[in-house]
C-alpha cells in the first residue's frame, strides 16, 4: 500500500540552528531526512511510520570534506559520490573509497549520505564496517551542545544507536593514522552493482618485520549490527600470517558473529564466507 | 483523519525553462513529472531505486526521481529525457540508440540514456569499464545490454572522430 501523501510533512529549516531548534522544541516529533534513498522507499511501501520530516539537505554546515594535519573530517551529508572524488581519501583511507564505490547505483551515490547510512543503521550497510576500522569518531550536535562518540560504539542493538531525539549527525572525523596500513575490503553481493551486502569484509593491519603489530576488522551482515571483531584481532595481534595463525582466527571469527537467514543470504553462507575473506585479507597481509 | 499537510509550490527550472507546481512536500518528484507536468518520459519502474528507469538529472547529477521528494527539487535544475533532443533532431546518444538497437520495450530507455549522458559528462571518454559502470543501475528487462552498451560506445566514437 502506497503513503497515504497528505499525512506527511515537510519542512526546510534555514541553517543549523534552526533545525536543532525545531528537534528540540518538539521533541521526537521531527525526524532529519537528507538524501531520500532509505526513507522515500519505505514511503512508497506505505511502511514509514514517522510523518514530520525536516529537510536537512541544504544545509551547509553539514556538508564538505575538511583536510587537516591530524584529521580528515567529512560533513554527515557527504555523499558516496563525493567520497570517492577526494584525493586525500583515495590515498589514505581506500576502503571508504571502495565502500563508497559498493553502496547501490551512481544515482544512490550522488544522494546518499554518510550520516544517513549511520542514522539509517542497517546492520548490512557497506561504510559502517569501514567506519569501525579506521576508528571513526562522529560529532553529535543538539540546541544544548554537542559531543563525540566512538562510530565502534555508537551502534547498541539493531537499528538502536547512542542518538537522542533532538540531536543529529553533524560530521565524521577520521584520524590520519593509517597511511602505512595495508588495508582490505570486500562487500559480496548477488551483483557487483547495485545489490545490498550478504557480507561486507572491511580490515586494515599495520605490519612491522613480517608481524602483525596493529590490526582492526569490521564485517557488516553478520550481527544484528556492525561487527567489531575484537576477539578475532586479539588472536592476530603480534602473529606472523600463516596457517595455525589463519586457523585461529577463524575460529574466532566464527565464534564472534552471529549471521541469520534472510530474503538476501543464509547463515551458513555468510559464516563460510567470512571466514574465507578472512583468509583473503590474510594473504594480502602476507603478500 | 490524520493531519493534513498542505501542498507546497515549487519552483524550478525544468529542461532549461522555469517551471513550477504545487504538490504535497514529500510527493515523489517522479509523479510530479509524470502527472503533474505531464512529462510521461520518465519512466516507473520498481519504485525503489533499484532499477534507474525513473533516472533524471537534477543539478547536474544523476538522480532517481522515485527517491526525491517535490520539496527538494525547489530551485534545482532538472533535466528529463524531453530535454535532451535538441529541437526537432535527437541527441548523438539517442541517435546512437536507434542506430544500434538500444532500444527494445522501451521502458529503460529514457532511464539509460539520461545514465549515459551524465556518464559523459563527468568521462567525455569513457572506457569500457565506466560505460559499464556508468549504465549498472539501470535494468533493461528485455535484457538488451549488449545492444544498450554498443549504443553508447558508438555515441563515443562518433563524438571522437566527429562523424
Amino acid at each position: 500500500m502506497r503513503a497515504y501523501l497528505p499525512a506527511y510533512e515537510m519542512e526546510t529549516p534555514q541553517d543549523l540552528a534552526a533545525a536543532l531548534e525545531r528537534l528540540a522544541a518538539e521533541s521526537g516529533v521531527w525526524k532529519p531526512f537528507a538524501g531520500g534513498t532509505d526513507l522515500m522507499v519505505l514511503l512508497e511501501a506505505g511502511k514509514l511510520p514517522h510523518k514530520k520530516f525536516l529537510n536537512i539537505w541544504n544545509l551547509e554546515e553539514l556538508r564538505g570534506i575538511e583536510v587537516r594535519t591530524e584529521h580528515v573530517t567529512l560533513g554527515a551529508l557527504t555523499t558516496y559520490a563525493e567520497v570517492q572524488r577526494n584525493e586525500t581519501l583515495a590515498r589514505e583511507f581506500p576502503l571508504l573509497c571502495r565502500a563508497a564505490a559498493a553502496t547501490g547505483s551512481v544515482a544512490t551515490q550522488n544522494r546518499g549520505t554518510l550520516g544517513g547510512n549511520i542514522a539509517n543503521a542497517s546492520p548490512a550497510a557497506d561504510s559502517p564496517p569501514v567506519l569501525v576500522v579506521y576508528d571513526a569518531e562522529i560529532e553529535i550536535v543538539s540546541a544544548g551542545g554537542a559531543r563525540w562518540v566512538h562510530y565502534a560504539s555508537f551502534h547498541t542493538e539493531y537499528k538502536k544507536m547512542n542518538l537522542h531525539a533532538g540531536e543529529l549527525i553533524r560530521r565524521i572525523r577520521l584520524t590520519r593514522k593509517h597511511a602505512g596500513w595495508k588495508q582490505y575490503f570486500r562487500k559480496v553481493g548477488t551483483r557487483r552493482a547495485q545489490a545490498i551486502s550478504k557480507i561486507c569484509f572491511a580490515a586494515a593491519a599495520r605490519m612491522e618485520a613480517g608481524r602483525i603489530a596493529d590490526v582492526r576488522i569490521a564485517v557488516g551482515s553478520v550481527a544484528p549490527i556492525v561487527l567489531h571483531a575484537v576477539r578475532v584481532e586479539e588472536s592476530l595481534r603480534g602473529q606472523r600470517p600463516g596457517d595455525a595463525v589463519l586457523q585461529a582466527a577463524q575460529d574466532a571469527l566464527s565464534a564472534e558473529i552471529t549471521p541469520v537467514d534472510d530474503m538476501r543470504s543464509t547463515a551458513r553462507y555468510r559464516r563460510q564466507v567470512a571466514r574465507n575473506l578472512l583468509g583473503e585479507f590474510l594473504e594480502v597481509l602476507a603478500g | 483523519m490524520p493531519e493534513r499537510a498542505r501542498k507546497i509550490r515549487v519552483s524550478c527550472v525544468l529542461n532549461g525553462s522555469a517551471s513550477s507546481f504545487e504538490a504535497h512536500p514529500m510527493a515523489r518528484l517522479l509523479d510530479v513529472l509524470r502527472e503533474d507536468l505531464k512529462l510521461t518520459g520518465t519512466k516507473e519502474g520498481c519504485g525503489e531505486g533499484e532499477c534507474g528507469a525513473c533516472s533524471i538529472e537534477m543539478d547536474g547529477v544523476l538522480v532517481n526521481s522515485c527517491l526525491v521528494p517535490a520539496l527538494q527539487a525547489q530551485g534545482a535544475k532538472i533535466r528529463t529525457i524531453e530535454g535532451v533532443a535538441i529541437g526537432e533532431s535527437l541527441h548523438a546518444v539517442q541517435q546512437a540508440f536507434i542506430a544500434h538497437g538500444g532500444a527494445q520495450c522501451g521502458i529503460c530507455t529514457p532511464g539509460m540514456i539520461l545514465a549515459a549522458l551524465n556518464l559523459l559528462a563527468r568521462h567525455p571518454e569513457p572506457d569500457d569499464a565506466q560505460i559499464r559502470e556508468g549504465l549498472s543501475g539501470n535494468l533493461c528487462r528485455c535484457t538488451g545490454y549488449m545492444k544498450i552498451f554498443e549504443s553508447v560506445v558508438a555515441a563515443v566514437r562518433r563524438a571522437e572522430t566527429g562523424a
